[in-house]
């Protein structure tokens, strides 16, 4: 019975072991449901013959999985806990890979659409749903309602409302809702449900979303692809890979900015 | 409602066009459902067959246990998979995780006390019925689970189909320990999900109507062969 479970299992792995060199990326949802993965990493896999598996999950979860081991390479969108990754000695290699920015969207605009601390001060009360789920686009939203002087908390159960789902989940409430949601442009842009919802502030310097990609440190998990993961990031980050963010357009917009490669600020 | 023609209408231009990403999620799917059914038989009637038929201490405690599982939320098996199989976890070293062997594993032991608990509660019935004549016959207690087994498949089948149902429908583990990865462990259910967050409700409908065509098709397949099996053993 045991060894045809193996047998089993065995079987069912080999169409995985029989394809090529592979790294597994663990990324945010914002990346993978607008389709930039879709655009960007069948190029690489041209250039470089690795293929990229991508995991999507939120900011913090993406962390998690390569603190444990389970992804080569993580590419998220919250420079402090990226910051604390890398300082901690899970990450290594960080760098900066592209940025875009947040909108505030709901049914109506706010009174001050250019400055997003406003906007937040504004938004007390009216209905408002939040990631709730330590995702990059949720610590961003909370360093907002900060900014603003304002504990969300308070609201809850009456005006604040904690999905502590994905961002798709989280924008196909606020719809349903009439309610307030701050949202990764990559997921706005490439949202199909949006009903009433339009974006209610954006443009704010404070609004600025920078993702960073880094290597999984392969001595505390000596199983880390280091040399495909290495390839991965200096294409990512080099002319090839800057050019493919460039390029990448949702609905006609451009959704992604490469950043100017910079030495990795601690490591 | 619109949405729902809608749906159908992309449903079915999904099916004839033989999208190839479709079929690729199609027929992972099956293989991973199929598999982990049949993995789940091999151990399950087996075992539901030795609660309905052995004494031995523990056995209700056992019993309760099986019946309790079944009750286990899909997500909470896989966290237990995904923390097994990370690389941080004590079978981290196999490199199962993210890969479609991960997400048998989990749908196995998912259906796994299903398959246990309706099996021992049909074995049960016939042993009440047959259970005298095997004894008299001379049959010994493995000569006896196996009759039984043998005589119970007709609805065996139906439990069999209860458990491909379930691990076929389930989002949640499959989630975590395979990843939902494009092309690699992309399923119907975590695509269907993935669909839904991206607010493309028509197509992630249109997806569940081919699950549920899917469904249908396994169904009428094995009343078909029930139906046959049951000419054939009556001619």
């Amino acid at each position: 019975m045991v060894r045809g479970l193996l047998l089993a299992a065995a079987l069912a792995a080999l169409p995985a072991a029989a394809q090529e060199r592979f790294i597994t990326l663990s990324s945010t949802t914002s990346t993978e449901q607008s389709g930039l993965f879709g655009e960007l990493l069948p190029k690489f896999r041209a250039a470089s013959g690795i293929a990229v598996r991508v995991v999507a999950v939120g900011t913090g979860q993406a962390l998690r999985l390569g603190e444990r081991g389970d992804a080569d390479v993580v590419l998220v969108h919250d420079e402090a806990s990226e910051l604390a990754f890398v300082a901690a000695g899970f990450g290594i290699e960080r760098k900066p890979a592209m940025y875009n920015d947040f909108v505030l969207v709901g049914p109506t605009p706010v009174g001050s659409p250019r400055d997003a601390v406003a906007s937040f001060r504004d938004l007390a009360g009216r209905p408002f749903v939040s990631r709730g789920d330590d995702s990059g686009t949720h610590k961003a939203e909370l360093r907002l309602w900060q900014a603003a002087g304002i504990d969300p908390k308070s609201g809850t159960g009456r005006w604040y409302r904690e999905t502590g789902s994905g961002m798709g989940a989280t924008l196909n409430m606020a719809a349903a809702l009439d309610a307030y949601t701050l949202a990764d442009r990559a997921s706005w842009a490439s949202f199909g449900n949006r009903r009433g919802l339009t974006i209610a502030s954006a443009g704010d310097p404070k609004l600025f979303n920078p993702y960073g990609v880094m290597l999984v440190n392969p001595v505390r998990h000596p199983h880390v692809k280091a040399a495909e993961g290495r390839a991965f990031i200096a294409w990512l980050t080099g002319a090839e890979g800057r050019a493919a963010i460039a390029a990448f357009r949702v609905g006609g917009q451009q959704i992604f900015f490469p950043l100017p490669a910079a030495p990795a600020p601690r490591s | 409602m619109d949405e729902l023609a809608q749906a159908a209408r992309l449903a079915l231009r999904l099916i004839t066009e033989f999208d190839s990403a479709l079929v690729d999620i199609i027929a992972r799917s099956l293989l991973v459902t199929a598999s982990a059914t049949v993995l789940a038989a091999a151990l399950g009637l087996p075992l539901g067959a030795l609660l309905a038929l052995a004494r031995f201490p523990g056995r209700q405690m056992l019993l309760v246990t099986v019946h309790a599982l079944m009750a286990l939320p899909p997500v909470v098996l896989g966290l237990l998979v995904y923390l097994v199989l990370s690389r941080a976890g004590p079978l981290g070293f196999l490199g199962l995780l993210y890969t479609p062997t991960a997400m048998i594993i989990a749908q196995t032991l998912l259906i796994l006390p299903i398959l246990a608990a309706l099996a021992s509660q049909q074995i049960e019935e016939l042993a009440r019925e047959y259970g005298e004549l095997l004894r008299s016959l001379g049959a010994g207690p493995w000569h006896a689970a196996a009759t039984l087994l043998w005589e119970g498949r007709f609805a065996l089948a139906t439990a069999l189909l209860t458990g491909f149902g379930r691990a076929a429908g389930e989002v949640g583990a499959v989630m975590i320990v395979g990843g939902n990865i494009d092309r690699a462990t992309r399923v119907m259910t975590t695509a269907i999900a993935l669909e839904t967050g991206r607010g493309q409700l028509a197509l992630a409908l249109a997806l569940g109507l081919v699950l549920i065509a899917l469904g249908v098709g396994v169904t009428v397949a094995t009343f078909g062969l029930r139906a046959l099996a049951r000419r054939l053993s009556a001619a």
